[in-house]
């Protein structure tokens, strides 16, 4: 198996983008990445997005986007696995590389979440959990991970400011970020006053709906050496793994099994520990989830991830920064794109393209990207080389 | 021997006063509540229908009959307000409790007395030997039109009775039903309300048939008021039942036990059915309860009940009338009291 | 919800119906094909105690478009009760009714009522299920 390298990233401003629709959306951040990587073909293409069937009535993505993208008649594959799309989008066309199947490949992600109505939205969401078991009493995402949240506080002590203190960090990042959805700094007390959706969540806790799209080439590392003009940032680890679909069916529901499993992958693969891990995008979609990951990931103690929080681990300047992107918070959450948006941060960071929010001398990142209520992970350890 | 082997009930927690739904039409509540004799009514949760409190009462009567459900040869829900116009309330039920497939479902239909009809022929059919058991049960979640006078007593509530040969808790004695076409209260297909003649819903409707029904019962058994130690009527308010009671020569005591409509309401077809099984709740052995019960258009089904020594043994199995009654309530505004009984007009 | 998917989780739904694994004894609802402990695939037919604890909750403020007139209202993962289950008591999510919300709390316990879930509108079909309800 060859070492593969990103040599390549394009993102745009995500948002409500009335204007735009997916196929726009997608081809937009995919030249940019195109340009950026400098390559003038690609060999084929990986599409995360979760559900273009039921957004906008769209399948067949693979024949749409190498159309529209104008770049022939390329293999092009849609990847889904609900929110964990991306990174397994990116995973997949790392195999692919990786394999000698091919060399340049684009990895991309997108989703148009903004054409139907916020009961739409959340229908096509739900599909991500147990349809039998769990959304048909009537739960919603942030039920599920309020529940997590209640188990967790009920636990471990976690309390209801530091969960707040995850979504003030990361808006506090994505603040720094001109490509977030929501870059508007928020205090604790403001998350904490905010409508509540699910108790002891309120709609401060949670990622938002959102329009975009993020794309990243993928190389041989031996060729990127050769053609790229920018520092080249290796994938070292990568890995995978499944969960239980349903909540319900965990052993214990404060843990995030399939992130310590794709974790504990990924971290052998790269010779890496989590102690040298110098900068995390974690999938934040709701604050009790980034909590619960930092765990995971080693990051923090089980239990401590509030405390950590709470006392500026995970802020840019801290030990370990996580999410200075924004997360999914502040930068938003198009599904099928977050995982490759997740790639891009760390890959900017590690080649010292992250201004404002720059993490020093940042050498080894990681990305981790999750589906429902943690039914699939997906974590990636990039390099700079 | 044919009679109840096992009996349930079921009534929802919340409740909305009369006074609650005077303020909002203008009314005078305690006219209201000296001219029915009624304080408050129980109201069905949105998660709650005929279906949902018919499984739930026969749950219960499953408890004290202590039967296989699979041995119930037939299931019959009696309801003014059955979930579905064409499709039966009974499967649903029969599967819930785990008698389907080999069991007869029918829903029976008769305004306020479709319960009755059900525990009839569940007697005849078990009497002539064609099922082993057969499920009775009267429930409703009736709808009282937004200002009119039902809308202070329109209730819900369920009651359901396995009707068998062998351990019998009160023995049917005998029944005797009067039937006329009376046009007092009715429903036309596609209404959501039900509509009604004012005063002629009292002689020449509620009156004339418990009167036909009761006389003709205790001739037919040659027994006598007094013999009796309970008696339960329909009760659409509080006042009638009391009325017929005392026209038929039963005393206020006689009749106190089964009188729930006070602090009930009218559960329609569940009404004398519920008032059945409050008396079962306390009858001792060898007790007589004289039972008639009334539906518009109209008609009454009269029975009479012996209750027998197995009543002590499993009375206690399953929980009574009066402690759902009146434990565990859950007063509601108008606004949810609306709400819930789908009375607010919505946007599709 | 569609008529075949509807009426295909009525066992289920309505009672309760899970499977045993005959050689290790893991309950699974709803049942399986394989079991994932010992990989028997010999199943028996048991159904769910209806009686169990509060493992976590919440409360649904803003729901999803079948529920909304039911909002707010709880819901809890509840663990129903080891007794003759023989391994851990089986856990299920559903929505916690008949309950005064500040009475809630982790191992509370419960039982099950066949409650109405949601209907179809004004048209289509009714969707029955379990709810919990406090003892």
């Amino acid at each position: 198996m060859r070492d593969v390298a990103i040599i390549g990233v394009g993102m745009n401003k995500w948002g409500e983008l009335w204007e735009s629709s997916l196929r726009d959306i997608f081809t937009e951040a995919a030249l940019l990445a195109i340009e950026d990587a400098g390559v003038d073909h690609i060999d084929s293409m990986y599409i995360g997005c979760m559900s273009s069937g039921l957004f906008v009535g769209q399948e067949h993505l693979s024949s749409l986007l190498t159309d529209y993208l104008g770049m022939g008649p390329i293999p092009a594959t849609r990847v889904e696995s609900a929110c964990s799309s991306g990174g397994l989008a990116l995973r997949t066309g790392l195999i692919e590389v990786a394999s000698g199947m091919n060399d340049i490949v684009l990895v991309g992600g997108v989703e148009k979440m903004t054409d139907v109505s916020v009961h739409g939205a959340t229908f096509a969401l739900s599909t991500a959990a147990d349809q039998e078991y769990e959304v048909y009493h009537g739960v919603t995402f942030p039920g599920l991970y309020a529940l997590m949240a209640r188990a967790h506080m009920h636990k471990y002590g976690t309390t209801r400011k530091q969960l707040a203190q995850v979504a003030v960090k990361n808006h506090y990042h994505g603040s720094m970020n001109p490509l977030a959805q929501y870059p508007q700094k928020i205090t604790a007390e403001e998350v904490i006053e905010s409508v509540m959706v699910a108790d002891p969540l309120r709609i401060l806790d949670c990622s938002p709906i959102t329009d975009g799209a993020a794309a990243v080439i993928l190389a041989p590392l031996d060729l990127a050496k050769k053609i790229s003009k920018k520092p080249v940032v290796k994938i070292i680890g990568s890995g995978h793994a499944t969960d239980t679909i349903a909540l319900h069916s965990r052993k214990d529901l404060t843990e995030i099994k399939s992130t310590e499993r794709a974790a504990k992958i990924a971290y052998e693969m790269a010779s890496k520990s989590p102690d040298e891990i110098h900068l995390a995008e974690v999938h934040d979609c709701f604050t009790i989830a980034e909590i619960c990951v930092i765990e995971a990931l080693g990051f923090a103690e089980k239990g401590k991830g509030g405390p950590a929080t709470e006392h500026g681990m995970t802020t840019l300047g801290g030990k370990i920064p996580v999410n200075t992107s924004g997360g999914l918070k502040s930068k938003g959450h198009p599904v099928g794109a977050t995982g490759v948006a997740q790639a891009i941060e760390i890959t900017k960071q590690l080649r010292g393209e992250a201004g404002e929010r720059q993490v020093k001398n940042a050498k080894v990142g990681l990305t981790q990207n999750m589906g429902g209520s943690g039914g699939s992970s997906l974590v990636h350890i990039m390099e700079v080389v | 021997m044919v009679g109840i082997t096992g009996y349930g009930v079921y009534i929802p927690r919340h409740r909305i006063k009369v006074e609650e739904i005077a303020k909002v039409w203008g009314a005078d509540a305690q006219a209201y509540k000296k001219g029915l004799f009624v304080e408050e009514k129980s109201v069905p949760g949105p998660d709650q229908d005929t279906i949902t409190m018919s499984v739930e009462a026969t749950f219960s009567a499953l408890k004290r009959a202590q039967i296989d459900p699979k041995k119930i040869g037939a299931v019959y829900v009696g309801s003014e307000s059955h979930p579905y116009a064409v499709k039966p309330s009974g499967t649903t039920v029969a599967e819930a409790i785990g008698a389907t497939p080999d069991v007869h479902c029918a829903d029976f239909e008769f305004a306020c007395k479709a319960g009755s009809e059900a525990m009839f022929v569940c007697l005849g059919l078990v009497g002539s030997g064609l099922i082993e058991y057969g499920l009775a049960i009267g429930a409703d979640t009736s709808q009282g039109a937004p200002g009119d006078a039902l809308e202070y007593t329109a209730a819900a509530g369920a009651a359901a009775f396995i009707m068998g040969k062998d351990n019998i808790i009160a023995e049917a004695i005998d029944t005797y039903s009067y039937m006329t076409d009376t046009p007092d209260f009715w429903r036309r297909e596609y209404q959501f309300y039900p509509r009604h003649a004012s005063r002629f819903t009292g002689d020449p409707a509620y009156f004339k048939h418990i009167l036909g029904a009761g006389k003709a019962m205790l001739e037919k058994v040659k027994m006598k008021p007094k013999d009796f130690q309970y008696a339960v009527f329909h009760q659409p308010n509080g006042k009638f039942p009391q009325r017929v009671g005392r026209l038929l020569g039963f005393e206020k005591k006689q009749i106190e036990t089964g009188l729930l409509c006070p602090k009930l309401g009218n559960t329609y077809s569940g009404s004398s059915p519920m008032g059945l099984t409050a008396i079962l709740d306390e009858a001792k052995p060898n007790d007589l309860i004289f039972m008639v019960s009334y539906g518009s258009g109209a008609g009454s089904d009269a029975f009479v009940w012996r209750v027998t020594e197995r009543i002590n043994q499993v009375r206690d199995s399953a929980v009574k009338t009066r402690d759902m009654l009146n434990n565990n309530k859950s007063y509601l505004e108008y606004g949810t009291y609306a709400k819930y009984r789908g009375k607010i007009r919505k946007g599709e | 919800m569609s008529s075949p998917r509807y009426w295909r989780g009525i066992p289920q739904r309505y009672r309760l119906e899970a499977g045993k694994c005959r050689k290790c004894g893991k309950i699974y609802f709803p049942p399986r094909l394989i079991c994932d402990e010992c990989k028997s695939r010999e199943f028996e037919k048991v159904n769910l105690p209806k009686e169990g604890k509060i493992l976590t909750y919440t409360i649904i403020r803003v729901a999803p478009s079948q529920c909304t007139d039911q909002a707010p209202y709880a819901m809890g993962i509840v663990e129903l009760s080891a007794g003759s289950t023989g391994k851990d008591g089986v856990k299920i999510l559903s929505q916690i009714a008949d309950c005064d919300f500040d009475k809630l709390e982790i191992g509370m316990p419960v039982r099950i009522e066949f409650r109405k879930i949601y209907q179809e509108g004004e048209a289509g079909i009714i969707c029955y299920g379990y709810k919990c309800v406090p003892v």
